[in-house]
């Protein structure tokens, strides 16, 4: 599946400055970028370039000071807390670095946390849980704990979370930053897969540029701005 | 429901720790049953006393003696619909620590005094008609195994044995039951004029009068005209209603309601600072699964419920088993070996011990799910990473 030349994710003008003491720190300056349907960007950059915080604007974890973030027909930064927090529910499939599982729960108890907010009922949430480990390839290891499996293997739990409510967009946070090369490499090959088959749009954040070489278009942040070609 | 798996998974996260704080709490709310059992016993005087029934005592304190020559003219003054006397015996059966109240009273005006000892009417004609008979009632019957026919030897250190023998022989004629849950039935009571018979010393004086008057609402009148009736005299009165009387009583050993209260208020601070730090620490361990909860879509609300439910899942676990095991040491038998004339667990304790199970929940979990609802999710991760 390839993208389609329909933004849908579409960032205007978006500032986003923090307050250290008295001191004002502005991460992100006027940015504007636009990510089609079924697109795979990378985001590269170097550490403290803002990567972590345009993707949290994105995923609504975090508000703009000023610009707009709009994801198909919805303006983010205009939602209440409530409203974005289910607009996130809806929407939104998180994978993060250190994979953030709970560690009380299974592997498929884990994968089924976003379901508990639809109203799907317990055989329907156990079945979307089921194509969920089927889509990573974890099938036979969905009744461990977290502590029992190696750290691809709940990277792939992390994904499996992240797709399990068919999100519009699939947000990673370094995603194979605490992984081993070979390990690292079947996740990219995940995501690629999703990407490719399942038409899902992927934003990546990386430092990798053997991640980034995995993805359909790469852009580069430095200083609050974006650009197509890396930092020098 | 579908959320309970989660809040099983926080309360499994550390298991010892759960585990002694529901032990805190299930320790806490069984001292609260006992306490209240306790409370209900000592004041069970006060609870099942008759508002129509005034006890006219000595001025001077309750061991002071009067004439029984004062029950015709207390009968006498205008209000008054009956009068029977008791005096206290402290008879012993075999060991002091064998412990029950026994006074001797006139039988047929005892009877009609007191309904609330239910006795058969075959056996209130064998109590009649037997001199030396005694009624006793069904706790004491059961603790000492005594039957209706036994003889009970007792041994009076106040009064000493009777004419001509060496210690007071009863027979047991009648063994009655309460009329309500919470009447004592510890006591045993006897013929005066056996014991007025037989003793050797204070003959024709009586321990303290129980009047009953036509009407409640002239009570403060009547025990005033009583008391009026008897000023100035060596053996002057002071009349009050049964309650005031019994509460005095219980009061001998110290205010037991203002005691109760503050042995659970200070248990029960002790409980809210162990569960409220065990759920602030929990949050704090958490931070970062809060973040990822909020991150995939859970909303302040519902972070604050799951905190608060958390917290009262421990609170009311650990209280209602405290008080279900409570009620089942206290149904299955008397633990205090009938030391207390009753021994029960109030429903007014239980519904009180559920609410405060439930109310140490929401208090002590107040905070930990105010600080988890307003956590950001991007420092909760960034803690967390």
């Amino acid at each position: 599946m390839s993208p389609s030349d329909q933004p849908l994710v579409r960032i205007s003008n978006v500032t986003r400055n923090f307050k250290r003491g008295a001191e004002e720190i502005h991460v992100l300056s006027g940015l504007d970028l636009a990510v089609n349907e079924a697109e795979f960007l990378a985001l590269m950059g170097p550490s403290g370039s803002g990567k972590s915080t345009l993707l949290n604007l994105i995923g609504g974890l975090d508000r703009p000071t000023s610009g707009s973030v709009q994801i198909g027909e919805d303006r983010v930064n205009e939602l209440s807390d409530r409203q974005l927090a289910a607009w996130r529910a809806r929407h939104i499939g998180f994978v993060f670095q250190f994979y953030n599982l709970l560690p009380a729960l299974s592997a498929e108890r884990n994968v089924e946390l976003p379901l508990l907010l639809t109203g799907l009922n317990k055989a329907e949430r156990r079945r979307h849980v089921a194509a969920a480990f089927e889509a990573v390839g974890l099938t036979n290891r969905a009744r461990h704990f977290p502590r029992t499996l190696s750290g691809g293997e709940q990277q792939r739990v992390g994904i499996a979370r992240a797709i399990v409510t068919d999100p519009t967009v699939l947000l990673c946070d370094e995603p194979t930053g605490d992984l081993d090369r070979k390990a690292g490499d079947e996740i990219l090959a995940l995501l690629q897969s999703l990407n490719a088959d399942h038409g899902k749009t992927i934003i990546m954040v990386t430092h990798d540029p053997h991640a980034s070489a995995r993805a359909s278009r790469t852009v580069y942040l430095d200083k609050g701005q974006l650009s197509n070609t890396p930092v020098a | 429901m579908r959320f309970l798996p989660l809040v099983w998974a926080g309360l499994k996260r550390k298991k010892l720790r759960t585990a002694l704080t529901f032990l805190s709490i299930f320790i806490a709310f069984v001292l609260f049953a006992f306490l209240g059992a306790l409370k209900a016993a000592l004041g069970g005087g006060v609870s099942m006393a008759g508002l129509d029934r005034l006890i006219v005592r000595h001025k001077v304190s309750l061991i002071q003696t009067l004439p029984e020559s004062y029950s015709a003219r207390i009968r006498a003054v205008a209000g008054v619909a009956a009068v029977c006397h008791q005096t206290w015996f402290g008879g012993i059966y075999q060991d002091p620590k064998n412990f029950f109240p026994n006074m001797p009273v006139e039988p047929a005006a005892f009877c009609d005094m007191f309904p609330e000892f239910v006795l058969k009417p075959a056996e209130r004609q064998a109590w009649l008609a037997t001199r030396d008979g005694a009624i006793v009632g069904r706790s004491t019957a059961e603790r000492f195994k005594w039957k209706i026919g036994d003889r009970i030897p007792l041994q009076a250190p106040i009064w000493g044995p009777p004419v001509g023998k060496s210690q007071w022989d009863l027979e047991l004629v009648g063994i009655f039951d309460g009329a309500k849950k919470g009447t004592e039935t510890t006591q045993l009571f006897f013929r005066y004029d056996y014991f007025e018979e037989a003793r050797e010393r204070e003959k024709g004086q009586v321990g303290w009068y129980t009047v009953r008057i036509a009407d409640p609402d002239r009570a403060a009148a009547i025990a005033a005209t009583i008391d009026a009736e008897f000023a100035n005299s060596p053996y002057e009165t002071k009349t009050e209603p049964e309650g005031a009387f019994a509460q005095g009583f219980a009061q001998q050993i110290g205010d037991i309601a203002s005691i109760v209260m503050a042995v659970v208020a200070a248990v029960f601070f002790t409980i809210l600072l162990v569960a409220g730090n065990t759920m602030v620490q929990s949050v704090r361990e958490r931070t970062e699964e809060l973040g990822v909860l909020k991150a995939i879509g859970f909303s302040n609300s519902l972070v604050l419920a799951l905190v608060l439910l958390e917290s009262c899942c421990i609170a009311m676990f650990g209280g209602f088993a405290g008080l279900g095991a409570a009620w089942l040491i206290i149904v299955s038998g008397n633990p205090v070996a009938g030391l207390l004339p009753v021994f029960y667990l109030p429903t007014a304790s239980l519904v009180s011990g559920c609410l405060l199970a439930s109310a140490l929940g929401i208090v002590a979990g107040a905070l930990p799910a105010w600080q988890a609802m307003r956590l950001r999710i991007s420092d909760a991760l960034r803690r967390g990473g």
